[in-house]
């Protein structure tokens, strides 16, 4: 990282060239970034504080945060076991067909959220193929919890897994044969020397996974069935408010949203931070003679 | 499959199993569905579903939006990340961590946001339709929006490329007597280029498939501004599930298509660096 | 949620072993766009009514979209105990796709199970500045007109077929009838999923003149948004809206809710639920209460499907399906 590191003269760009550049770049950055995240939260309280806690307060919307928080409690440990199961396997191994196997894991970043939803219609769906196997049992997957998850997961299938890998490959695996020769298990090994080291990429990639699965809408718009206080999640809890003339309520909610991703933002930075110091940390002792 | 290592780490089989399980249920079963579910009416009314009028002029205002909205990153993204890279000045940080919004922020958020924003009566739209222009309910809107959504692809590609340019060959160059633009011409851009087009491929992959900052923004008026997403949604609610299944498939191809263009072109970029290297 | 759920396997037990035992019950009511406010009321007075009734606690759930959309969801599996839809047409679809309901589904309550009925009518800005006074008003050039797509909202299918019944009315044949509906489509600057998105539209983001709208959505809009902004303009002659109600038989009967989700249905016909529809700006069915109302139902000449289409399966194919009428005007070069 060459961040910090101040650049030669004769390459700094005089003021009159930087300036227009960087006044571009910040009015670019205010009108798409900063002035959509102040209108969320400056519709949101509108109309007062008082409406604002009202309209989160309300029953609908309470379900739609717990169902929300649910759902990403069950995905996202879910995509971390996959995820570094993925790492572990592609980064640590050489085998035919590794090429395909990491663009297969790619591929949900390219499949539209709603063709994910399609797809659980046409396997679940009273008339898809299991249809019927399942409606026999009573099993409900689609227009219930199930579906919802895993619509979720489909979505956010490879982000811990794209965030391990870069990492893994860059730290190389003397470590972990280190431990294998001293006589560690597996697990051991794993738990003691791999686990600490991707530690702050794997809760990167976590709080990145996570923000996707609380706000994910088309996939889950095309499975929900949009039951209220049942499985409205709240980004299709925002629709519906902003669908009833409740425009300050859908803010609400959607601010609700925002924050969460401005945490994210805030943790993600913090963890980039920690992770670049880490390695340059490392990459000096190494470079000690 | 064979395994060539000095000493074999532990997990293979067991990472292998796990993830070409989960990969398969999760990802590969249901999309065999929708091919299958697709091919299901036979490839003459699979070409009449997928090439219909309504679908052709999606595919247009879907592709030309998102190339559209490719472009305007490719050129502000990039801006932005140079900025961003190159210069110090108050808020760069901030500014910094503010790219990966549009990642972290629902779209549904996004969706009703910019449509308060750019329709007639909302903050921005009143100076732009006080000008004689259009954005919400046009699909001008469905650029706007994808402007937004697509902005991190570009400027997270190109800023570690820009991070990790040698200062020192640039220096030299200035050293020898190069200008600010044939540096920029010479040295920078060919360094930066896999690293632009990478980064708009990425936007454009996922720009075709956005949905829900779209929907309200757009006016999904047919033939206009009507996004193959939507499409997609309007047929499955019609129960025409094999002609929504057709709309998918096509979709779906191009954006892997993309994907896997990328990764050819990255795979040669960088066997063409280090060949280079070796002579 | 876990809670929630085992309450509920708690109460399917207890009703399959004593129906004597006081018990939770739940129904969910699959409906279109426009009935929010309705059976928010409709659910609260049913529930406390069945409680005294039955000593049971009943929970209504409430699903709402565009009318087709919410059928395709109950075709797919979604266990709605009952549907309450835009047009019979949706809930036929449940009889063709899976048998969910019996073919003569519309036969078991009065008034061709519309227990409310309602019409299209106009919604300007103050002032009516466009000065919008009937349908052919909405063709001119320079009117920007808001309303749904018929594709996937069932009352933009109603938008579309008064507009065309009037058209045929005063210009005397189909022919004219098609080219004043596509002019008056060439005046839609936004093309909504949904009522409820469309009402948005014109509402929230000021787009357009005109909406067209259900009467109870436009008098619900002036009462919510309030009279200082917008206006009804009632046409010469409109369509005559029956939403029409059914129990979802292969679901009830499973779920063995099927007494309560009838009287449920029934409940609508009272004079009580009546006097709810009525409130919520549905013309009611019921004389009395009607006569009660007629303040807000102003007269005018109303067409119905049956009549003037041949019914909901001929209006479909002639117009919705794939191809036809409604998607040819989207067709370039006409």
């Amino acid at each position: 990282m060459k961040r910090g590191v101040a650049r030669p003269p004769a390459l700094r760009d005089p003021w009159w060239l930087a300036l227009p550049l960087i006044l571009v770049a910040l009015a670019f950055a205010a009108l798409f970034l900063l002035l959509p995240l102040v209108a969320v939260f400056g519709y949101a309280f509108e109309k007062g504080w008082d409406v604002f806690v009202t309209a989160i307060g309300d029953p609908d919307a309470r379900e739609a945060i717990r169902l929300t928080v649910q759902v990403a409690a069950i995905s996202v440990p879910a995509n971390l076991v996959f995820g570094i199961a993925a790492a572990w396997l592609v980064t640590r191994f050489e085998f035919r067909g590794k090429g395909l196997l990491v663009s297969l894991i790619d591929l949900p970043f390219a499949v539209s959220p709603v063709i994910a939803g399609l797809v659980y219609v046409l396997l679940f769906g009273l008339h898809g193929w299991l249809g019927e196997w399942l409606a026999e049992r009573d099993i409900h997957v689609i227009f219930a919890l199930p579906g919802i998850v895993l619509a979720t997961v489909f979505v956010t299938f490879p982000i811990v897994a794209r965030e391990l890998i870069p990492l893994m490959q860059a730290q190389g695996d003397e470590e972990e044969q280190a431990a294998r020769t001293l006589g560690a298990s597996g697990f051991t090994m794993f738990w003691r020397v791999t686990l600490p080291k991707i530690g702050w990429g794997l809760l990167y990639g976590v709080i990145l996974c996570n923000a996707r699965a609380m706000g994910e809408f088309g996939a889950v718009s095309v499975v929900s069935g949009h039951i209220r206080g049942l499985t409205n999640t709240m980004p299709l809890h925002v629709e519906i408010l902003y669908n009833e003339y409740q425009s300050t309520a859908a803010f609400a909610v959607a601010a609700l949203l925002a924050l969460l991703a401005l945490v994210t933002l805030v943790l993600k930075h913090a963890i980039g931070w920690r992770i670049a110091r880490t390695t340059s940390d490392e990459s000096s002792t190494e470079a000690r003679p | 499959m064979r395994i060539f290592r000095r000493q074999a780490l532990p997990g293979f089989g067991l990472t292998l199993g796990l993830v070409l399980s989960y990969l398969t249920l999760i990802v590969l079963l249901p999309l065999a569905a929708l091919v299958l579910k697709s091919a299901s009416i036979g490839p003459h009314e699979f070409w009449a579903a997928a090439t219909s009028p309504r679908a052709l002029a999606a595919y247009r205002v879907t592709f030309g939006s998102a190339a559209l909205a490719g472009l305007v990153n490719l050129v502000f993204g990039t801006l932005l990340a140079w900025v961003l890279v190159r210069y110090r000045f108050p808020g760069r940080g901030f500014i910094d961590a503010l790219v990966d919004l549009p990642f972290a922020l629902p779209t549904a958020v996004a969706g009703i946001t910019l449509t308060a924003l750019y329709a007639g009566n909302g903050p921005l739209g009143r100076w732009i339709e006080a000008a004689g222009y259009k954005v919400a309910y046009t699909p001008n809107g469905i650029v706007v929006a994808l402007v937004f959504v697509s902005l991190p692809f570009i400027v997270r590609s190109v800023q570690p490329v820009l991070e990790s340019l040698e200062a020192d060959v640039e220096e030299a160059a200035a050293t020898l007597g190069a200008g600010r633009l044939t540096i920029l011409a010479k040295v920078i851009l060919p360094a930066l280029w896999p690293a632009i087009l990478a980064g708009f491929a990425l936007a454009f992959a996922r720009s075709i498939g956005e949905y829900g900052s779209v929907i309200f923004i757009a006016g999904n008026m047919p033939m206009v501004s009507e996004i193959a997403p939507l499409l997609i949604v309007a047929k499955l609610d019609q129960r025409d599930y094999a002609g929504a299944a057709a709309i998918a498939v096509v979709i779906l191809a191009v954006s892997f298509a993309v994907l896997l263009a990328i990764n050819l072109v990255q795979l040669w970029l960088v066997r063409r660096r280090s060949a280079k290297a070796v002579r | 949620m876990r809670i929630r759920l085992r309450n509920s396997w708690l109460a399917v037990l207890l009703a399959a072993s004593t129906s004597a035992i006081a018990a939770d019950v739940t129904l969910l009511n699959v409906s279109y766009d426009p009935t929010r406010e309705l059976y928010r009321d409709v659910n609260a007075a049913f529930a406390a009514q069945w409680k005294q009734q039955s000593g049971d606690t009943l929970t209504i759930r409430q699903s709402h979209g565009g009318s087709g959309k919410q059928a395709r969801s109950v075709i797919d599996g979604l266990q709605a105990d009952v549907v309450t839809l835009a047009l019979s047409y949706d809930i036929d679809g449940l009889h063709e796709n899976g048998n969910l309901v019996p073919a003569d589904w519309q036969k078991r309550l009065p008034d061709n199970s519309a227990p409310y009925t309602s019409t299209i009518v106009f919604l300007v800005r103050k002032g009516n500045p466009k000065q919008l006074k009937d349908w052919n008003d909405l063709v001119r050039d320079g009117v920007g007109v808001i309303t749904p797509n018929p594709k996937t909202s069932g009352g933009a299918r109603w938008n579309y077929l008064a507009a065309w019944a009037y058209a045929r009315r005063t210009l005397g044949s189909d022919d004219a009838a098609r080219d004043f509906v596509t002019k008056l489509y060439r005046n839609v600057p936004v093309l909504d999923t949904g009522a409820r998105g469309a009402t948005t539209t014109f509402v929230e983001r000021g787009q357009g003149d005109v909406l067209l709208a259900w009467e109870n959505e436009a008098l619900l809009a002036v009462r919510e948004i309030g009279k200082d902004r917008f206006e009804i303009v009632v046409p010469s002659l409109s369509i005559l809206a029956e939403p029409p109600v059914s129990v979802v038989d292969k679901v009830v009967d499973k779920r063995g809710t099927r007494a309560v989700a009838e009287s449920y249905l029934r409940f609508l016909y009272t004079p009580q639920g009546q006097e709810l529809a009525a409130k919520h700006h549905y013309r009611p069915r019921d004389r009395s209460v009607a006569e009660k109302y007629a303040a807000d139902f102003p007269a005018l000449t109303l067409v119905t499907v049956d009549e003037a289409f041949g019914g909901w399966h001929r209006a479909h194919q002639t117009h919705f399906a794939d191809g036809a009428s409604f998607d040819r005007i989207y067709v370039p070069g006409r």
